[in-house]
């Protein structure tokens, strides 16, 4: 991109700089550290001038907006034509509550939904299982079957709105009973859209929310991905995700190169399976964080798009230039928020979305204020979303595309993610690949290192966190603290134990049986599943089936 | 003769999988000296009362993220009472509202540390816990 | 000693506070292994070596699941090391044995290492000892498995594990390093990795050249831990080799050896001990930094040292 006289020029203007101008000023105003880092602890320079991205080809290495490789975002007009959708995270107790919120939030302007789960669901319990006791709907709504699912959607407009569902081990089930209660309204599965998270994979690396071992869990996420590529266009069967990488302490090239792994580990499966790339691999999304470090996340997410996009097209051959866009989902790093001062967050949150937006993001989440306490009120969830508006309607950052790019500093950040990832690629290969690197506890103990020393940085004061190491007061700030109510508890297992009663009990244990043998074998199991999900088998009796065929799975230790 | 080494458990009761906290709690405490025992995740009470009885821990520290310490912290306390484990010190972490830690101090939980809270104070306080209890 | 009788009663509390008393050593423990030694000596116990990441927590659960199955109690203990440096140790085997949890018949202590050498505890003997008059059927010992070759374990077990994995590559070294002399069974888990069918012919191929002299050949068992898969071969294996001992009589002088061993490694600690009081701390420092200086040799330090009057007495 650069001539190469004038770089030589420059070079020769920048020792004598170093020299002259910049060490006459060392000695009136010596820096504040020695070494300045960013959050995942990578050094950063005092200047960057086009020296530190001599190489940097720009046709190859960033292009065009809508074209290869897409370092410049995957639309080419982004957010002039259409801005990034608002997907805030919702759900708590029983199903009622969360439809209630659900339409409150569409009223407020949010354009998709958002659906989280509560442990004993992600786990594949009932409500009423004793491993659910004191866990009920106290980080997401619990659905135990398909009524649950009817109560959860009832009057929401279905074919219109988008809905994201976090949720993993049971994806297949969820998903399977939303499509019945669509069906059951009368809409068809083809019209249905919207996203189920269904990564398994960074469960084993960081959530830690799985079920059953790694190869009967991938084979069902491949099962999802094969019907969702024949029968539902335009659902994403699996959004690949960062998002718990970077909570549970990793760096944000780790965040980065290990979902970027996951995702080419999905890929290989689905071809295996006879699947074409191209028919399969444009509904792949992704899901972010977006931490502090304002620049570094932007080169995170640019550099996503190249690597991506270059992987799909030269690896995979996919042909198809959909196949090659990354689109992503992102949401501000619970992990961020202070419990002390908790307004302060609210300027954390707005300062990550501005980095996911700068990073051309396709939907965002920010989280509330009161986050880092227990689950979001009304009101802390709303200045949230209205952040999300302030920076789209007020700011003027949505007037050009990418417009950072060109920064010497965000292209040499974007470049050093690329090269983190691709180290990090080689190791991976060098252990097996991701199962094996999975089971030897590589990433584990990556993630584990990378968040011992985040908190020994805050520990020593090398890092400062405002309200909490510095700057922090007495001050007592009232947040009203959303509480759970106690009757919703005794509703859900009412429901449910008339469900259990009701139902055509021939029905629910002739398709149990099918759905057990096909899991012996290999079919797909998604029409096996809503089968059993229409007669209303509860999610945990068909996890039960799944569970006794494919075993549970016990982490390797590391600590 | 070698001196008393204290010995703690690190457990991970309740159904979420976010172990950074108890991780980086059970390095620090190692890197202070002491005998950390880590149980994985997904511990019952049960199970984390049996595996302190066995190991002869001087204290345990639960991390729980998902809201259900008021249920799960006092059963704790309770089964600890039962197996006569009325001498080891109780302490626990996680997103735990500042209104909650009275109920808990009430059912036997010796501290609470919410979100922020840095590692040497963890430290320090199980420092001066085992030194008053000695 | 109401102690003593608690432990003989396997009372759980009684028998994890005394662990902590024989690790922390002193004169209590010593009286407390007095009383209880003659209760010791039926248990059969197992140890388990092998390297880091071969899944030696795993296959300890499982064996102890299948003895379980059985109706046999079984006692575990888990060595993992201490820092060299602060003294702090993260003990994390128990994450691994999530499955024995809840069984009364099961007991498990993990064990830092506290500055011992070759895979075990110093304590680690003493451990096992406790756990066998508490009348657990078998007891399993889990080295630290640090990589090093870890053959104290054979001095404490009846029957010793070996444990390997297929694609470390080195094996073969391993095997020469000493680890051929202690195992009485070859385990070779993870037998659904990638060149499992080299690692059991090159083991094999060792054992053929090393069985002349010797009337049990240890056997090479493939298992995959994580799955149960092979464990119940692994466990009539284990079980052949100790009717090994016992029809053979060998039982008697493995028994005589370990015992030799261990008073010797007792007697020379207290011999040391006293002799380190005798001579006095300053006085020892003093030598240890002339020899770091190279005015003395330490042989003569030593003679001197040695010979030195008893100070202050």
């Amino acid at each position: 991109m650069f001539d190469k006289e004038k770089l030589a020029e420059l070079r020769k203007r920048h020792e004598k700089w170093v020299d002259g101008t910049l060490q006459k000023s060392l000695e009136r105003a010596p820096e504040r550290a020695d070494e300045f880092i960013t959050v995942s602890s990578t050094p950063v320079r005092r200047l960057y001038t086009p020296l530190d991205v001599a190489d940097l080809d720009y046709p190859e290495d960033l292009g065009l907006p809508g074209e290869y490789p897409f370092t410049r975002g995957v639309h080419p007009t982004m957010y002039r034509s259409r801005l990034w959708t608002m997907r805030m995270f919702a759900g708590f107790g029983t199903a009622e509550e969360t439809n209630a919120r659900f339409k409150y939030l569409l009223e407020h302007g949010e354009t998709g939904l958002s659906t989280a789960f509560d442990l004993p669901t992600l786990y594949g319990y009932d409500s009423d299982a004793p491993e659910a006791e004191g866990e009920f709907g106290v980080c997401g709504v619990a659905i135990s079957s398909l009524r649950d699912m009817e109560v959860l959607l009832d009057g929401l407009p279905l074919d219109r709105i988008t809905t994201s569902m976090t949720i993993n081990s049971p994806a297949a089930v969820i998903w399977a009973m939303y499509i019945v209660a669509a069906e059951k309204r009368g809409i068809p599965r083809a019209k249905l859209g919207g996203t189920i998270q269904n990564d398994i994979l960074k469960e084993y690396i960081a959530q830690k929310e799985f079920i059953f071992p790694p190869e009967p869990s991938m084979r069902l996420v491949v099962d999802t991905i094969e019907f969702g590529t024949q029968e539902m266009p335009r659902w994403n069967t699996i959004s690949i995700s960062g998002y718990h990488i970077r909570e549970a302490g990793s760096t944000a090239a780790q965040e980065l190169a290990f979902t970027l792994s996951d995702g080419f580990e999905y890929v290989r499966w689905a071809i295996d399976r006879g699947l074409d790339v191209d028919a399969f691999a444009p509904r792949l999304s992704f899901f972010f964080n977006a931490h502090n470090d304002f620049f570094e996340e932007i080169g995170k997410y640019r550099a996503a798009r190249r690597i991506w996009a270059r992987e799909m097209r030269e690896t995979f051959g996919a042909k198809n230039p959909r196949s090659w866009w990354m689109r992503f989902h992102s949401q501000t790093a619970g992990v961020s928020l202070t419990a002390q001062q908790p307004e302060n967050n609210i300027a954390r949150v707005a300062i990550q979305a501005l980095a996911a937006v700068l990073g051309g993001t396709q939907s965002l989440h920010t989280n509330s204020m009161d986050e880092a306490l227990a689950l979001p009120s009304e009101t802390a969830a709303r200045i949230a979303l209205r952040t999300q508006q302030i920076i789209a309607l007020e700011t003027g950052v949505t007037n050009t595309v990418d417009p950072l790019a060109g920064s010497f500093f965000v292209e040499a950040e974007t470049d050093r993610m690329e090269a983190e990832s691709r180290e990090y690629f080689h190791r991976i290969a060098d252990l097996g690949g991701v199962l094996p690197a999975i089971e030897q506890g590589f990433f584990q103990l990556e993630i584990a290192d990378a968040a011992s020393r985040y908190q020994w940085e805050i520990d020593q004061k090398k890092r400062i966190v405002v309200g909490v190491n510095e700057y922090s007061g007495e001050e007592k700030i009232g947040i009203p603290i959303l509480k759970m109510d106690q009757q919703g508890y005794d509703r859900q297992v009412a429901r449910l134990r008339e469900i259990r009663r009701t139902r055509d009990h021939r029905a629910v244990s002739a398709r149990l049986s099918d759905l057990r043998q096909a899991a012996a074998g290999d079919a797909n199991l998604m029409p096996f599943l809503i089968e059993a999900v229409r007669e209303y088998a509860t999610l945990q009796e068909i996890m039960d089936v799944l569970r006794e065929v494919w075993g549970e799975y016990r982490e390797p230790v590391i600590v | 003769m070698s001196a008393r080494k204290v010995r703690i458990l690190i457990a991970k009761p309740g159904l979420d999988g976010h172990d950074r906290g108890a991780k980086v709690v059970a390095r620090a405490l190692r890197d202070a000296g002491y005998e950390v025992i880590y149980t994985g995740l997904r511990q019952t009470p049960e199970m984390i009362v049996e595996a302190a009885l066995q190991e002869d821990v001087d204290a345990i520290g639960l991390s729980l993220l998902s809201g259900a310490h008021l249920t799960i912290f006092p059963r704790v306390a309770a089964l600890m009472k039962e197996q006569g484990l009325d001498d080891v010190m109780l302490f626990g972490g996680g997103i735990i509202p500042e209104d909650d830690a009275p109920a808990l101090k009430q059912a036997g939980v010796a501290n609470v540390f919410g979100p922020g809270t840095s590692t040497q104070d963890i430290i320090t306080f199980v420092e001066q816990e085992m030194a008053r209890r000695k | 000693m109401e102690l003593t009788e608690r432990i003989l009663k396997a009372d759980r509390r009684a028998l994890a506070r005394a662990i902590s008393l024989v690790e922390n050593d002193g004169e209590q423990a010593q009286k407390l292994l007095q009383e209880v030694y003659p209760h010791a000596g039926q248990a059969h116990i197992i140890g388990i070596t092998g390297p880091p990441g071969s899944g030696k927590s795993t296959l300890v659960s499982q064996i102890a699941r299948q003895y379980r199955q059985q109706g046999r109690t079984v006692g575990i203990v888990a060595v993992d090391p201490s820092s060299p440096f602060t003294g702090g140790a993260l003990l994390g085997d128990r994450v691994r044995m999530r499955d024995l949890a809840g069984d009364r018949g099961v007991f498990v202590r993990s064990m830092a290492s506290r500055g011992s050498m070759g895979g075990l505890a110093r304590a680690t003997g003493d451990a096992v000892t406790l756990l066998d008059a508490a009348g657990f059927d078998l007891v399993l010992i889990e080295t630290v498995g640090a990589g090093q070759v870890e053959v104290d374990i054979a001095r404490e077990a009846h029957t010793t594990l070996v444990v390997e994995v297929p694609g470390l590559g080195d094996e073969v070294q391993a095997i020469k390093a000493g680890l051929m002399e202690i195992a009485d069974v070859f385990v070779v888990n993870k037998a659904d990795h990638a060149g499992v069918d080299q690692t059991v012919r090159a083991l094999t191929i060792m054992l053929d050249m090393n069985s002349a002299a010797c009337s049990w050949t240890p056997p090479v068992i493939k298992t995959i831990a994580l799955h149960g898969e092979g464990v119940a071969d692994l466990i009539e294996a284990v079980d052949d080799h100790w009717a090994y001992l016992v029809r053979e009589n060998a039982l008697q002088d493995q028994q005589r050896i370990h015992a030799q061993n261990r008073l010797t490694r007792v007697m020379r600690r207290r011999l040391f001990d006293e002799l380190l009081a005798k001579i006095g701390p300053e006085r020892f420092e003093e030598t240890v930094m002339q020899v770091a200086t190279h005015k003395i040799d330490p042989y003569s330090a030593a003679a001197r040292l040695m010979n030195s009057k008893t100070q202050g007495s």
